[in-house]
């Protein structure tokens, strides 16, 4: 039964892992605006355009058929 | 098929311009939709119908952003030929805004990134400087109707830190909580076997780990408040709290040292978490606007001086001196009191007073601080410097340092004095009598008691509820600073309301005609003539009066500040003030009016009537049962009259009130223990709004304009403020009732605990039980009782 303790220090560990995770992402500002990247987000598809002329249509179908 | 513009959704009514099959209503918004499909921008009309602002004419205005040193105040950061500059833009509102505004580099290749902060209507664009500067960014984005709001407020702010500590905290405290439940579960249900006997230690000194954080990083708040709490004599909240925490925690302790018990950190972590929430619960911000502004927002960074050879020249406004020869433009605001030089100008005051009627000035008259110059640029002479004009003298008044009222005293301070009391005679009690009867379980009684008294339920109550409120309130257009207000409003003796802007619309009037019959030939050339021209009453005459043909009349002459001369088949109209129109006419009245000549018979006048806001005599009516009413108004009493006839015979009404005598009368009121609320809009409430205990900013468009405040309404709920002020008793209501609950709950708590069998895991239980409860409670109560203001909501747009 001594393998609980290497249980617990995963268990710990992992959630550690997360904790620090979060620490950063609030330091770095992730959470001071909740709602521009929701929308950002779903720009994806126009930003990348190789071949403007062409591109910018498909774009165009793909926003009407979504 | 439809009227609208394509590019902004405006309706086109004067002139229609197709391109491509689209319509646009200006050549503006037709340049701002062949700029962007140029570029393959057109996704911008994808994403969103008409979301377009028509780009205004910005000639002149940005060039101060030639200046090193001013450009220097406004950006971020600069280094090597780089600069990160944050502009605030009131059009953001929609995903194609998003989306254009970070796709600018495809404008401009010196443009780097752009990113949109939507819920603060901001963008924040790095760009490289070898041919490109902040005036030329400035000047693409107005012309893509974009337009940056650039004041005297951003010139040289520093930029605040952003405070994410209750972020941080609530995760440690929630980190904490997680794992200590988890933790401590085996113990809830097997008590004595064999393996857990074995591995008890490890799991209980894991848990007192995890709680270290949580009462020394989380839960410090409790301990701060209490011990200010206490060294100013008063009995906070927080003060049966923060004991509540330092005896589970000292308890929990001494019960794992001395293999008592499992301990309380499960409660401890879960309490401290639910508290946490409850705190971001109830900061609710609206990051768009402010709630602090000073004539600072309103007032440009720089103007146009003339120097004494007559050369133009931008000086920042703080640099202004007496005597100094300032150009103001068509919609620039005057920064300074002055001596109008040129021959006449005509100033929309609406900044300061809420009347949008141009008041004319002829050279050598007064002209103050915060008017906009409405027509051709005009000179004036500075007489005094920025901070000492009249109107941002204000602004020194004491009234603007103190942040918070003193007087005021929240639902849950009132309570707590009598809660803490009652708890700490009960634990008392409770040890006593143990002590006599049994004397190993006096001190676990006393403990048991503070734990579970501690008032966990009772201090989410009014963060759930009023911060409930608060959302519900700002979704329907009625934003407050902080929960606080909503108490203040559930407690109120008076309403004082400003009448110009704030009783009246001032974007309507009532037009009236009286004279002589026109002729429709008379009707057809008066329409074309107000077509003409770009004066505010000729558009709003040229709007109401009934459609003709469209036609150039002959000759058209207009004269700045005074009228019209227009002439068609061999008649010459004179259209303007009564002195243009006719020489020997002298007009009697007061009212706004447009006088009408034809041959040098006088025809009749355009009367313009103010139009109340709709809904104000129900609105009045239904207040003046349970408050008393009082009207200020800066004006003359030429409406008394008829507000006389329209309101309650109760409402008191006070006229030709300056700003600083408005915000006296409420210290008048005031200092006959009254509470008082402010209704008013333009800068020259503003003394009044923060003198008053909550004052509440009456705005047309919430993106901008509105002074310091308490809170702001969207001018079209105005006429539901009775019902705002009865929800916000109510709510008042609900959290009376859920301190009845959670009296309840404690009640069953303390039985517990005073019969000494209180275990953790009923701890465990009651506390998170009761907190969710009125959290369910104060949520479903708050929707309900928020029903009146949402279905006449509904219902507007059936």
């Amino acid at each position: 039964m001594n393998v609980i303790y290497g249980l617990l220090a995963i268990s710990i560990l992992v959630a550690l892992v997360f904790f620090v995770l979060f620490i950063f992402s609030v330091k770095k500002g992730q959470f001071d605006d909740d709602y521009t990247p929701s929308v950002r987000m779903l720009f994806d598809d126009e930003l990348v355009k190789e071949n403007p002329k062409t591109q910018n249509k498909n774009s165009n179908n793909q926003q009407k058929q979504s | 098929m439809s009227n609208i513009c394509f590019h902004c959704g405006d309706e086109c009514t004067n002139t229609k311009i197709k391109h491509e099959e689209k319509l646009f209503c200006c050549n503006g918004c037709k340049t701002v939709y062949e700029i962007f499909s140029e570029n393959d921008l057109n996704c911008y009309y994808d994403l969103e119908q008409n979301p377009g602002a028509t780009p205004l004419d910005i000639n002149g205005k940005y060039d101060y952003l030639d200046k090193a040193e001013i450009v220097e105040k406004l950006i971020d950061f600069q280094e090597d030929n780089t600069e990160v500059v944050t502009l605030s833009i009131p059009h953001i509102h929609c995903s194609s805004c998003i989306w254009i505004l970070e796709n600018l580099h495809k404008l401009n290749k010196d443009i780097v990134s752009s990113q949109v902060d939507f819920p603060k209507k901001k963008v924040t664009v790095s760009y490289k400087t070898y041919d490109f500067s902040l005036k030329l960014l400035v000047e693409l984005m107005s012309k893509i109707g974009y337009e940056p709001y650039i004041s005297l407020e951003n010139y040289g702010q520093s930029k605040e830190a952003l405070d994410r500590s209750l972020v941080y905290k609530i995760g440690v405290a929630g980190f904490a909580f997680g794992n200590v439940m988890f933790l401590s579960f085996p113990e809830y249900f097997e008590v004595s076997e064999y393996w857990l006997e074995q591995y008890k230690p490890v799991f209980r000194w894991l848990m007192f780990f995890f709680s270290l954080p949580v009462v020394f990083y989380a839960g410090q708040g409790y301990f701060k408040s209490a011990i200010k709490g206490l060294r100013s004599g008063i009995l906070n909240i927080d003060i049966p709290i923060a004991l509540g925490i330092a005896v589970l925690f000292i308890r929990s302790t001494v019960d794992i040292v001395f293999d008592f018990g499992s301990g309380f950190f499960d409660s401890l972590t879960g309490l401290v978490f639910f508290l946490l929430l409850g705190k971001i619960v109830q900061q609710k911000t609206y990051k768009f606007m402010s709630f602090e502004r000073d004539y600072k927002s309103y007032f440009p960074i720089a103007v146009t001086k003339l120097n004494t050879n007559g050369k133009e020249e931008n000086t920042q406004v703080y640099e202004i001196e007496k005597g100094d020869r300032l150009l103001i433009r068509n919609q620039e605001l005057i920064p300074v009191d002055g001596i109008l030089m040129s021959p006449s100008a005509e100033i929309d005051y609406s900044f300061v007073t809420g009347e949008a009627k141009l008041v004319k000035k002829v050279s050598g008259d007064k002209v103050f601080a915060g008017g906009k110059q409405s027509g051709s640029a005009v000179e004036i002479v500075a007489e005094k410097s920025v901070e000492q004009s009249y109107l941002t003298q204000l602004w020194s008044n004491d009234v603007f340092k103190k942040d918070y009222n003193p007087k005021f005293q929240s639902l849950i301070d009132k309570i707590s004095k009598q809660f803490t009391f009652a708890v700490l005679s009960i634990a008392f009690i409770g040890l006593f009598f143990w002590l006599f009867y049994d004397a190993s379980l006096a001190l676990n009684v006393f403990t048991a008691v503070l734990i579970i008294a501690c008032p966990c339920a009772i201090a989410l109550a009014t963060p759930f509820t009023m911060g409930n409120l608060l959302r519900i309130f700002g979704k329907q257009g009625f934003y407050l600073k902080n929960i606080s207000v909503l108490e203040q409003m559930a407690d109120l003796d008076v309403f004082v309301f400003d009448k110009t802007g704030t009783l009246t619309a001032n974007t309507k009037s009532d037009i009236s005609y009286s004279g002589l019959t026109l002729s429709e030939e008379d009707k057809r050339v008066l329409k074309n003539s107000f077509r003409n021209s770009n004066h505010p009453l000729s558009r709003e005459l040229y709007a109401f009066l009934e459609s003709q043909n469209i036609e150039d009349s002959e000759t058209f002459e207009e004269h700045l500040g005074e009228g019209i001369v227009s002439s068609s088949n061999n008649h010459t109209y004179k259209l303007g003030s009564a002195k243009f129109v006719s020489d020997d006419f002298i007009d009697q009245n007061l009212k706004t009016a447009v006088h009408i000549s034809k041959d040098k018979t006088y025809l009749g006048k355009f009367e313009f009537d103010t139009v109340y806001r709709q809904g104000l005599e129900s609105l009045f009516e239904s207040l003046d049962t349970n408050y008393k009413l009082i009207i200020l108004s800066g004006d003359n009493e030429g409406e008394k009259p008829i507000l006389t006839k329209m309101l309650p015979k109760t409402t008191q009404m006070f006229f030709n009130q300056k700003p600083d005598s408005k915000m006296r009368l409420i210290e008048k009121i005031q200092s006959e223990n009254k509470n008082v609320a402010m209704i008013g809009d333009g800068l020259n409430d503003a003394g009044a709004l923060k003198q008053a205990d909550i004052g509440i900013a009456i705005s047309e468009n919430v993106n901008v304009f509105s002074p310091a405040c308490d809170a702001i309404m969207d001018a079209k709920e105005f006429s539901k403020l009775d019902a705002y002020v009865s929800i916000a008793k109510k709510g008042i209501n609900i959290i009376k009732m859920s301190f009845v609950f959670s009296f309840l709950y404690n009640v069953v708590g303390l039985y517990f605990a005073l019969t000494g069998q209180l275990q953790p895991v009923i701890a465990a239980i009651l506390m998170p039980l009761s907190s969710v409860s009125i959290v369910v409670f104060t949520t479903l109560a708050t929707q309900n009782i928020s029903k009146p203001i949402i279905n006449s909501k509904s219902l507007k747009y059936d």
